[in-house]
């Protein structure tokens, strides 16, 4: 039987849920944007009206505005888009549990099983679109095709408010011209890559030959191949499925650059006391500990290193942390950003095999006081307890940090 | 038009099937709810917002009621 994959997009989510929100914004250019005292302040995204004006994703502020003078630019507010999106993910609840989000504002739906209840794929996909605008009073464009990758190609073909259909009769012709870059895993690198070649377009990547392009890109141009040619057989899956954890991390643009060893600790260690909190949610421990460091010429590196010991514990991650900044970056320009990151991951129950030069049992004293901070913390508030030397007006902007959801990589 | 916030009362069963009987109006005046035509989730299109709208009529007048999970509220238009 032919499977039938819907691919669902928000259109312009952040901003038209700030517009649906606030009718006064709506028809007019407007932009949802970081805060500029954070040193945030770049565009997060923008309405279809800001879109004509040339405002663009990721640029700073002052940019936006020297494009489009009436910009009116909004703080986000995280819980709402959050909000929102399970909204429109339990609107597609009522057609099928096959749903795979990919970020908040899309998500692959396969429709194959409900068609004998709610009609063909184009039926369903008109039905949520009505839907969406009726209850939610936003718009989606949805692609409908056999495959994900073609799905996710036709929802971006007509925005917004829209459905299209890609059929194995006629993706040839709709979507072997467009750009190769249009087509999901292929990035920047790789579409320079390809130019390079001479290919252009999806259809000049499906008529190479498969070895060719392996040879060329590895089992990844096997797959890109394999997605221009409609031949993409992975799967949407169920809904609530949890991608397992690969790497619990923690990143900040400090408020202002820092400027010494000291700053950068203080940084870390508040990093490293979040990434701690979210590991003994999740009930793993780090093997490994990776730090970006993003210097005030926004040059950015990474690095990383294994720890002798697996560990959840903050002092003993911003310990490795420092360690790994001290050996690796040298001091030409302040530091703007840094990221921590607990790589590696492995069940905190899993047993430790023990060598004659790690102090286990200094190891085990600190995870039990970080446990004790951990518990304190929850019951008394974030501020019940801290390093003494983050009492000082450490660089970080103050107010939670949310947890965003990006895209993962597509489900096999 | 603007989005005003009202006082609900409410019925519910023991089926957990929620009812507004009356709405109080910002100006302290309340008016009794006769029959709910309709009840579904919507987006309040003039004033922003999203909500279960319960389509009300009150003294012979259809009008929609919404709850937007916290609190009730009403399209009404600038001057009332």
């Amino acid at each position: 039987m032919e499977r039938v994959i819907l691919h669902s997009d928000l259109n312009a989510c952040y901003a038209s849920i700030e517009c649906m929100l606030n009718p006064e914004l709506r028809g007019k250019p407007v932009a949802v944007a970081g805060n500029i005292e954070d040193r945030h302040g770049i565009i997060l995204a923008k309405s279809q009206e800001a879109k004509v004006c040339g405002v663009k994703t990721g640029e700073a502020i002052w940019e936006a505005k020297l494009k489009c003078r009436d910009l009116i630019t909004v703080p986000p507010h995280y819980d709402e888009y959050i909000k929102y999106s399970s909204f429109v993910r339990d609107i597609y609840r009522r057609y099928t549990d096959l749903i795979e989000p990919y970020g908040l504002d899309e998500a692959w739906l396969d429709v194959t099983g409900s068609q004998r209840l709610f009609g063909t794929g184009k039926e369903i996909a008109e039905d949520i679109r009505k839907t969406v605008k009726f209850e939610l009073g936003l718009t989606v464009s949805i692609g409908v095709s056999f495959n994900k990758v073609f799905a996710k190609l036709g929802s971006d073909l007509k925005k917004p408010d829209a459905v299209t259909v890609i059929t194995r009769d006629d993706f040839k012709e709709k979507l072997w011209n467009l750009p190769a870059n249009e087509m999901i895993g292929i990035g920047r690198a790789t579409f320079k890559k390809l130019e390079s070649f001479g290919i252009h377009t999806i259809g000049e990547l499906a008529a190479c030959r498969k070895e060719w392009v392996t040879c060329q890109f590895g089992k990844c141009g096997t797959e890109l191949w394999l997605f221009a040619n409609g031949l993409d057989s992975s799967r949407v899956k169920p809904d609530g499925y949890r991608t397992p954890i690969k790497s619990v991390g923690h990143g900040i643009t400090c408020s202002a650059d820092l400027v010494d060893a000291t700053e950068v600790w203080r940084v870390f260690l508040a990093l490293s006391q979040d990434v701690n909190r979210r590991l003994n949610h999740y009930n793993l421990k780090a093997s490994g500990v990776q730090i970006t460091v993003k210097d005030c010429n926004l040059f950015c590196r990474q690095f990383q290193k294994k720890l002798p010991i697996a560990t959840q514990s903050a002092t003993e991650l911003a310990r490795a942390a420092i360690d790994l900044f001290s050996q690796n970056y040298r001091w030409n320009y302040d530091v703007r950003a840094v990221t921590v990151r607990a790589i590696d991951l492995i069940d905190a129950d899993t047993p430790a095999q023990l060598d004659f030069f790690s102090d286990m049992k200094k190891h085990e004293k600190m995870q039990k006081i970080d446990d004790t901070v951990l518990e304190l913390r929850r019951r008394f508030g974030k501020n019940a307890i801290f390093n003494a030397c983050l009492m000082q007006e450490e660089k970080m902007p103050h107010g939670n940090p949310e947890e965003s959801v990006m895209p993962m990589r597509m489900f096999r | 038009m603007r989005k005003v916030y009202v006082d609900v009362t409410l019925k519910q069963d023991k089926y957990g099937t929620i009812v507004p009987l009356t709405v109080t109006w910002e100006d302290g005046r309340k008016f009794e709810i006769d029959r709910v035509l309709d009840v579904r989730r919507a987006a309040a299109t003039k004033v922003g917002g999203t909500g279960v709208r319960f389509t009300v009529r009150i003294s012979g007048r259809e009008t929609y009621l919404f709850d937007d999970g916290e609190r009730w509220f009403v399209e009404a238009k600038d001057r009332f």
